[in-house]
């Protein structure tokens, strides 16, 4: 093997609106290591989670990863929910899958926009971009905000879906179903599109249970892996739907199972609608008087994989202890195994093809030196960027008496 | 005529500084250039270099890392360049401002021009943003 060449991607590189960056080794055109470096995007959330209550956790945990922002607030309620033992109403647990389904078509939309522009296919990014819009604008509806909707809550949700507005929904869920089967036929049909991702990026079945991926990198690959099947959560045993899997496991695999779970998305808001008809209008909220102490395990599926949230409550206002782990930082590591061996020109799309989200997977880590066993971040150099700030903070406000 | 306003009679090309955000602001400057708002019509394009930039946009928190970079990429940018913070992160660190890698909101790093508060601001606002800036000088 010759001298490996190391090409950067990164930290701040047209290619990824994300700040991170990935080193790709390579022996001529061929990927032989990739590594990857994190630590652009941290804001410390599950320390901040300690200092806010429990209502205002939720406007934190939505802003932890502005695509799928409605999933961690979802994971968040399940588990403050199975502290507490609430059972939401049947109202708001359609109304939360309604939320979570159109988030689902307009994350996958945007992922198809980006891998058609990582192709070099930016007409595929223009159409799919273009059709997201108007999904963009139910939401504008129902919740008042493009992004970052602000639902959810504990023991229900915020904003209830009045009758008058269903219809509105039902014409905008008909149009894009008809958009998307254009698009899916343009997708599938298209010889350079296969061309360029099938065989490509390719994740057996084996790879994925060794490295836990999830969510449609998992499905993808055969594993029928899906938190909305095996652990049911709102309304999603309350509605009839198919886990979509795909068995190549390659990029294109990723790319169909990806389409195909947005007709699925519709048929679930679909049936939801039909419910909400059912039940009676503003009845989305149960009481909650106060959090007792108890530990807490939330799952949701977000449109990349199983969002895990774990609340510690010691009965106070606001968690004691708060642990996220978004998929994408398992769904990372396999860059391992797809990366290696294929070229630089197919590193972008296989990067891309788990559509990896970095504000979701960042946390500061302890390493070990293994030689010393030595934490390399450990207590003493936390004591000192504690110590760091207090001089700051000191510094500050001695120019303010000044 | 200004030298400034000189610089900024034409085409506007724009360089994207994602900080320690949650990507909604990233996702709504690149929605500008989806058809719906279509900001090429008017010459604004997103570059890959800072050294082609005429408006650099930061949004997010800024955090210890980000900053020595975002401090750099301002250094190497031909002046005079226009900074736009965007978002409510951006403006001011917004609800990360207490975190424990908080590096201290855009303007206290580097001169801002123009601030376009939400979060995430809308499209409309971040063209309304720019086209208040480029009238401005």
């Amino acid at each position: 093997m010759g001298r490996k060449v190391l090409i950067p991607i990164g930290p701040y590189h047209p290619l990824q609106e994300e700040p991170e960056l990935f080193k790709l080794y390579c022996d001529g055109e061929i990927v032989r290591d990739v590594k990857w470096e994190t630590g652009y995007n941290h804001r410390g959330i599950e320390k901040l989670s300690e200092s806010k209550t429990y209502e205002q956790v939720f406007f934190l945990v939505e802003r932890i990863c502005g695509i799928c922002s409605t999933s961690h607030p979802f994971a968040f309620a399940n588990a403050v929910e199975e502290i507490a033992g609430i059972e939401p109403t049947n109202r708001a647990k359609y109304i939360r899958s309604i939320i979570g389904e159109l988030e689902r078509i307009h994350s996958h939309l945007l992922w198809l926009g980006l891998a058609g522009h990582f192709l070099g296919y930016n007409t595929v990014f223009m159409w799919a971009w273009k059709y997201r819009e108007p999904i963009l604008d139910l939401f504008e509806m129902i919740t008042g905000n493009r992004n970052s909707y602000a639902m959810f809550r504990v023991g229900g949700v915020r904003r209830d879906i009045e009758e008058s507005k269903i219809s509105a929904i039902e014409k905008v869920l008909d149009e894009f179903r008809r958009k998307n089967d254009l698009l899916t036929g343009a997708v599938m049909d298209d010889p350079v599109i296969h061309a360029r991702t099938k065989g490509v990026g390719v994740l057996t079945r084996q790879d994925i249970i060794d490295y836990c991926a999830v969510g449609p990198t998992a499905r993808a690959s055969g594993v029928a892996t899906d938190v909305r099947k095996d652990d049911p959560y709102a309304a999603y045993p309350l509605v009839d739907w198919q886990v979509v899997t795909a068995e190549e496991g390659d990029v294109f695999a990723k790319t169909k199972v990806r389409l195909l779970e947005m007709n699925e998305s519709v048929s679930i808001i679909r049936q939801c609608l039909k419910g909400l008809l059912k039940e009676k209008e503003g009845d989305i909220m149960v009481k909650v008087n106060e959090i007792p102490e108890g530990i807490g395990q939330g799952r949701a599926e977000a449109p990349r994989g199983e969002v895990f949230h774990f609340v510690v409550s010691d009965g106070s206002n606001s968690p004691a202890r708060h642990k996220i782990r978004a998929p994408s930082y398992v769904n990372i590591a396999t860059f391992k195994k797809s990366c290696i061996g294929q070229t630089i020109s197919d590193a972008t799309i296989t990067l891309a093809a788990v559509d990896p989200c970095y504000c979701c997977t960042e946390r500061l880590a302890v390493a070990y030196d293994f030689s010393t066993g030595e934490k390399i971040m450990n207590a003493k150099s936390l004591m000192d960027i504690s110590v760091a700030k207090t001089a700051e903070i000191m510094k500050i406000q001695g120019k303010k008496h000044e | 005529m200004g030298f400034k306003s000189h610089c900024f009679k034409k085409s506007l090309w724009v360089f994207h500084f994602g900080g320690a955000s949650c990507n909604n602001c990233d996702i709504e400057i690149l929605d500008c250039l989806a058809p719906r708002h279509d900001l090429e019509r008017f010459g604004i394009l997103l570059v890959g270099s800072i050294r082609h930039a005429d408006v650099l946009l930061v949004n997010g928190s800024i955090n210890k890392r980000d900053r020595e970079r975002l401090l750099e990429l301002y250094n190497q940018a031909p002046k005079p360049i226009l900074v736009v913070a965007i978002g409510a992160c951006g403006c001011t660190g917004g609800i990360f401002a207490e975190g424990i890698t908080f590096a201290g909101p855009v303007d206290k790093i580097i001169p801002v021009d123009a601030y376009v508060p939400g979060c995430p601001p809308k499209p409309e606002a971040i063209i309304a943003g720019i086209v208040k800036l480029v009238n401005k000088n």
